[in-house]
Order: C-alpha cells, then structure tokens, then sequence
C-alpha cells in the first residue's frame, strides 16, 4: 500500500504526557549555607552556583554591583588575576559570574574529578578577593571602550531605554550604565560591598552533575566554614518611577537601515494568578516561532529576521515586551501591525486548534526543559529565588491544559491594551 | 563514549542511531552535505536562502512547523560553509511526526512563489541586521574576499551581496533543491530515548521510498599557497580602531588540525592565555582580543582579531600580536601550558556531550568527515599533541607571506 504522506501519524498529546519536576536534595553546611543539589547526567561534569545577595538593588552607586562581581576574581592577596584565573583554566574548569538586579553568582564549571582541585580558589575568591587598583581601571577603561562600542547599535540602546521608561533610571530594574558610572567607580567603593555582600553576605548554593563521593565534607570545608549568611540582608525598597510620556522615537545613526522596536508595559510578578495563563496568551501573540506576529510580521510579509513577545522575570515585578529589528521603511507598518494583534486577541476568541497547537507546544517545550541536570536545578533556582514552591510546577501545567479561549480574551482585554503600552523605535 | 548504531538505506540516505533512555525527548538531526563553498559565485546565498525555505512547506504538507509544534517540538537549522544541519527535539513518543515532516520536504519542497518571495525579503533583514546595521558588520566580508582569491570560503554564508539573494528565481531554487536535497547527500541521526530497530521501521516506511540524486561530485577550485602578506585599509564609522589578522592553515583532513586547535587556546583562550594576559592586561593596547580558527573542512584561517585601546596606533599593535606569534615559533612552549589547554578540550569535549541535541549533531558532523566513530577519538588526538609540534605547527602558519592583514580605522578617531 502506498504511503499517504498527507495524513499526520497519530500523536500523543503533550497536554497527556505526565510531567515531572524531579525532587533536588537540600542540606545546610555548618555556617547555615543551604545547599541544593540534583545528582545525574551520563557525563563526568558538575556545576556548582553561589548565589549572593549582592545584585543591584542593594548598591547606592550606580553600577558598583556588577563591577565588583565581575573583579572579583581578579587577585586575591596570595594570587593575581591570571594566576586565579590559571587555577581555574589548568583544570579545564570555567569560572564564570553574573549580576542581576537581587542576585549576583558565582559559578563554577568542572569535570567531577578536579573538582576538588578548583573549590579551595573558589572559596579564595569569597573570603580575600583583593580588588587591585590596576584590574579596576583596566576594566574602566576597557568597558568604557565597550560601551562606546555598544551605543552605536540601535537595539543596545532600545534595550536600555525600554526599561528605563517602565521602571526609571534610579530603580535596579531601569537603570544603566555611563561613562561617568565607570569613572567613578574606586577601589574603596567595591572593597565595601565585596565586604558587605559577598565575604560576609548571603548565600545559597545551587550544583547539578556527578559529583565526587565526598561533596558534602568538601563543601563543609570549603564553603561551610565561610563566615556567612551571619548577618541580616534586607532588600532596600525601590520606587518604581515610570515614565508620563507613551510614545518614542529616537534617532541614533541617520544612515541606519534599521529600526529597533520595543512594546513594552508593566505586569505583575509570578505570584500573580494571572502569570501562568499570560504565558499561553503570550505564546499565541508572539511568544515562538509559530505565533501570530511571527506569522504575520515574518512569515507573511517579511518586514523582519525575528520577532518575539515575552514576559521579563523579574522577581518584584515584570514587564510584558515585544522585540523586533525591522527594516527602516516598514517600522510604522510593524508597529501598526502588532497593535493589530492585540485588537484580534480581545475582539475575538481564539480558536480552540490553534490553543491546543500552543498547549502542545509549550508542554512538550517544558518536557524537554527539565530533561538533564543543569536544566533541572536551573528551574529549582529560579523557584527558590522567586519564593515558589514545585506545586507552582504542577499549577502552571494544570493552567496550561485547562486554560479556555474566553479566559485568554479576558486576559488579552485586561494586558494588551495599546495605551498601556510605551512604544519605542531606535534608527 | 557515545555508542550508535549505522544503516544505509537502498537510496544512499545513512542513518545513525544513539539510544539514551536517561531522557524523555528524542533528537531528528539531518545534515545535507551542502555548503555556502557549494555555490555558484554568481548566485551565493543560496545554501543559507534555502535553509530558510525549507520551513516554507513541502509537497504535502502545507506547513512544517505546525504539526511539529502541536506534538511538543521545536526545531531550527543552520547553514555554513560546509554544510546545512536541521534538527528538531520532540517527545520520543511522538517521533514519527520528525519523519514525517522530513522526509516530505525531502522528498520534495511545495515551491510556493509566496514563500521564495517572503524568505527573500526575510534574509535581506538578516543581512542587514547583522552585516550592515551593525559597527564592523562587513570586516568578515572584506577579510574573506581578502584571504582567499579562488577558494569559495571568500564569500560568507549569507551571501557576497544583497543581489544575489533578491534576484533568486524559482528555477534557481528547484535546480538547487535537486542537487543536493537527496538521500544520498544527507546524513539522519537520530538520538534520545528510541530503539534502533524501530528507527530501522520508521527511516524505511518514511524515506525509503525517496528516490536517490545524482550523485554530486565536489569539485572545488583550491586555493594556491599565498606568496607575501596582503591587506586592507578601511575606514568606517566606528568607536574605535580594530586590526583583524588571519593565517591560511590546514583543514579537517590535516595532520595538523588538532595542534592548531590548541594553538589557538594557547593564544587566545581565556583570561591566562597569552594575547589576553600580554596585550591586554600588561601592555593593555587591546580592550578586546580573540584568537580562533574557522574550523572549516577545506584549509581554513587562523584568526587573531582585537580592538585597540584609544590613543594605541595600528602598528604598535600589530607589532606587539606579530610578536606574541614569533614566540610560539622560537620558543617551546612549557609542557605545563600544553597540558592546560589539553585539560581545557577535555572539558569541552565533555559538557558539549551533555545534550542529545549536541551529541546528534556532532555524530552527523563526524559521519560528514567519514566516520561518527570519530567522534570517540578526538580527545585521544589532543593529547598526542606535544609541545614540539605546537612549535612547528605555529612555525608553517606564522609565515608572514601567509598572513592577511585588516586595518579596520575609526573615522573619528
């Protein structure tokens, strides 16, 4: 019998298949460190996070929280920054760290048999970073030749200002960085808040792989013996100041063949009852490759390479975002066209294939999403960090399937709603 | 070690299979043994313009990505000048659904005018995006045209010019399609949480029936050993000044490959490798500072490329580099500093590995070379590399008649 290739093989629903969110192991260390860890993987790898209370919010000048999260691996008062960064390399390990807006990290990539090797200099780095006047002003300097760099592109500066519309340039969420923040920065300025937020600070720790047979001892000494999560760390309150005016249009390069387009307005946290069926109305507008603005702004007129809605994660609060680099001449007829969207995702309901289409893929996406160590840690991480437990994991699918088309109109007539919206386009 | 299982099938399509019952997903990998070096230099672009249109519907099937979609995957594709890889992850339960949409679009494109039509335009947004709207966007363009004179790696993937990619015909597409789209120029891994004879059932049921191409025989003009070093003056709106420096080295094939890979981390990889440590941290001329190679099949270029710090003229720079390369030839190199990058290919290797996504696409990549089971002896080849053959290996490259030079200038600077 010939095969008949238009008729799709049977399928099992993604909204059927039984996903779970496998348990981590959680233990403190003698200084009250918690530790959370998930055993697994077929290769010989771990990944061991320190997370700190240390991102912006607690800095009360402008970018020394990033700046000494990202020195403090250059020199420590018995090695400088390239013998600290050979201890790492010589054993194939990475030593990398992040700032966000409540957190800062330190992470460590290892093959599981050198772990015990490159632990005793992250442990360095956390008790006696050094900080040297040389390493602050070469990185001065070099970031300032970056960010020179960096405000010649129209979306790096689109980027920037979005945020700065929705939350003001003063709170950690909206505020970014100057030639002058750089300038300013002193060695004085990071060694008090290394002190403050790192060598004495909060931390929790987060490590996924195959680790060595020893870990918890290892980590005891090594970590457990820190003086740590000694001292109370309060979030400062931050106001968020948003912009009055709605609408902007800057130009950065009049010879530009681009423009840099931001939608953005404010949305709650994920607390909100609201954030997990958002996450379907999302995917449906703009949230992956099949959804309404790809389809129509890509795929059926060719205005962009790309364009994406998502909601930010922020922990205080988000912001619901559409992104997209479109040619100069068809800006307004992009920015015209995702209004569109929004009209259609309030005047009319969904249909329910096009709802099951999404439902499939955003289940069978997060199936593949807690499949593999790194991956399921990650997912720990954030939840504990947002102050969430794994039963959001089980609400969210549950959401997921059950959402109904009226309830995503609903959602679409209280969020997207164009004058909520502040619209932005960089030449 | 990544064990699989291999097959061929009566049309030539090779398929390899790595069961991991550790996850739940599934990988349908399939690369086409065709590149941006593939090209007609009158219409390049094409292999790239073509990755997208595969995603434009196949003969009976109107669309691809919806059906993946609505049985939980996602997928992609990307094009270099070597080659053009499209993979999908999808829950192993739903497998078929990747065999079904693949074989269709092998089997043959829909070829709709509406789609050749979009993609253009959608491509000539990539081309400006990220070659034109961007600071520096066209140095790769300038340096490829300046390095090779014959060999196709001079034009990028996404094409020599704009042109060729807005004046694609149809005929174009369908001649381009015929070629090299067939079984017989395509490698199918599959990997993930499958059985190999139930691949075995599936790759016969869905691609068995495709007929065979002709056979394509590559047949690419070489490229004949640079005589004296060559280079290029530009001048442009950018912040800062940028010198771009390239070396003719081997390929795939050359017995040199691995130690020019080390060498390259010597130089360049990470914060306590040379350029950084010399030419940013102690000399601080650079701000930035890369040292890589193409990794290409054919011989390829060995890359040092920085932004130089304000007020730092181009040729104290390009003296200070020059020189950092004249001690990998005069000196050996100590055995400690051989091991480190050594130790740092061995962690590669291994966090590379950790995805089915990444272990099918490097077992499709190996396959292309001749033989998956490459993939398994890669590390063994980086330690037999010692520190005398980095030395002569950096000797053969750094002659300065094989060296290409951009002097990329900021016009206010």
């Amino acid at each position: 019998m010939a095969l008949d290739r238009t008729i799709a093989p049977n399928i099992k629903d993604a909204v059927d298949f039984d996903i779970q969110l496998k348990p981590c192991q959680k233990y403190v260390l003698d200084n009250g460190v918690e530790v959370y860890a998930f055993e697994g993987g077929a290769q010989e790898v771990m990944l061991l996070e320190l997370v700190f209370f240390a991102g912006n919010s607690y800095e009360t000048k402008n970018w020394v929280a990033p700046a000494t999260n990202y020195l403090l691996k250059n020199g420590t008062s018995t090695k400088s920054a390239f013998e600290v960064n050979e201890a790492f390399e010589f054993y194939g390990a990475y030593l990398n760290r992040s700032c966000y807006n409540e957190t800062a990290t330190i992470s460590l990539h290892s093959l599981t048999k050198h772990f015990a090797e490159v632990i005793p200099v992250v442990s360095e780095l956390v008790a006696d970073a050094v900080f040297p006047e040389k390493e602050l002003d070469i990185y001065a300097k070099n970031q300032i030749q970056q960010l020179t760099l960096n405000l010649k592109k129209a979306d790096f500066i689109a980027n920037r200002f979005i945020d700065e519309y929705l939350f003001g340039i003063d709170h950690p969420y909206g505020k970014y960085s100057s030639e002058e923040s750089y300038n300013q920065l002193t060695r004085d300025d990071l060694v008090n808040y290394y002190n403050k937020f790192y060598k004495e600070g909060k931390c929790i720790v987060f490590m996924a792989g195959q680790f060595p047979a020893n870990i918890e001892s290892i980590l005891n000494k090594y970590i457990g013996t820190l003086p740590l999560n000694k001292k109370d760390i309060v979030l400062p309150a931050h106001q968020i100041v948003s912009a009055t005016q709605k609408k902007y249009s800057v130009v950065n390069d009049p010879s530009s063949v681009q423009g840099s387009i931001r939608i953005a307005r404010h949305f709650p946290n994920r607390h909100h009852p609201d954030f997990a069926p958002a996450q379907v109305l999302n995917n449906i507008f703009g949230g992956f490759f099949g959804s309404r603005l790809m389809s129509n702004i890509r795929e059926d007129k060719g205005y962009t390479y790309g364009i994406h809605s998502y909601l930010q994660t922020h922990i205080q609060q988000t912001a619901w975002l559409v992104s997209t680099d479109a040619g100069k001449d068809v800006c307004t007829a992009t920015v015209s066209e995702v209004y569109k969207e929004m009209a259609i995702l309030r005047d009319e309901l969904v249909d329910i294939e096009e709802l099951n289409l999404v439902k499939n893929y955003m289940l069978g996406s997060l199936l593949g999403d807690v499949d593999g160590p790194f991956q399921i840690i990650g997912r720990w991480k954030s939840y504990i960090l947002n102050g969430i437990t794994e039963e959001y994991f089980y609400n969210t699918i549950h959401t997921v399937r059950t959402v109904q088309p009226e309830q995503i109109k609903d959602l679409a007539n209280t969020y997207l709603k164009e004058e909520d919206f502040y619209e932005l386009v960089v030449y | 070690m990544i064990q699989f299982d291999r097959f061929e099938l009566a049309n030539g399509l090779k398929v390899l299979v790595h069961p991991d019952t550790t996850t739940p997903m599934a990988v349908v990998n399939i690369l086409y043994n065709v590149g941006a070096k593939d090209e007609n230099p009158e219409k390049t672009g094409f292999a790239h313009l073509f990755e997208h249109l595969m995603f434009g519907g196949s003969v009976n099937i109107p669309e691809y990505d919806e059906p993946l979609q609505r049985a939980g995957g996602e997928n992609n594709a990307y094009t270099t000048n070597d080659l053009t890889n499209y993979y999908c992850q999808l829950p192993a339960e739903n497998i078929e659904t990747a065999f079904w949409l693949e074989s269709d679009r092998m089997l043959s494109l829909a070829f709709s005018p509406k789609s050749l039509e979009v993609q253009r335009k959608v491509v000539c947004e990539e081309f400006k995006e990220h070659y034109i709207n961007k600071p520096y966007g066209d140095a790769w363009h300038k340096m490829r045209t300046l390095a090779y004179t014959q060999h196709p790696y001079k034009w990028m993937t996404i094409g020599a010019s704009l042109a060729h990619v807005e004046q694609a015909t149809m005929e174009d597409v369908k001649d381009f399609f015929f070629q090299f789209y067939r079984p017989n120029n395509a490698i199918l891994v599959v990997t993930g949480n499958v059985k190999t004879e139930d691949i075995k059932l599936l790759a016969e049921k869905w691609f068995g029936p495709i007929p065979a191409g002709v056979p394509y025989k590559r047949n690419l003009p070489q490229e004949p050993k640079q005589l004296k070093h060559k280079s290029l003056d530009v001048r442009a709106d950018v912040p800062m000044d940028m010198l771009m420096m390239t070396w003719h080295m081997g390929g795939r094939f050359d017995a040199s490959y691995h130690a020019t890979d080390l060498l390259t981390e010597v130089l360049g990889g990470g914060a306590s490798s040379r350029l950084y440590e010399q030419l940013i941290k102690v000399r601080q001329l650079f701000s930035s500072i890369s040292c890589f190679h193409f990794g290409t099949i054919d011989p390829g270029l060995f890359v040092i490329t920085g932004k130089l710090v304000k007020g730092i003229s181009m040729s104290v720079a390009e003296k200070a580099v020059l020189e950092e390369v004249e001690k990998m030839k005069h000196e050996i190199l100590d055995a400690k500093e051989v091991q480190k990058v050594i130790n740092k290919t061995e962690s590669m290797i291994c966090f590379e590995d950790m995805s089915i996504m990444n272990r099918a696409q490097s077992l499709a990549f190996y396959e292309l070379l001749g033989d998956a089971a490459l993939m398994n002896e890669e590390l063994a080849k980086y330690q037999t590399v010692t520190p005398a053959i980095i030395q002569s290996t950096a000797k053969t490259i750094f002659e300065d008649s094989n060296r290409n030079t951009l002097y990329y200038y900021s016009k206010t600077s």
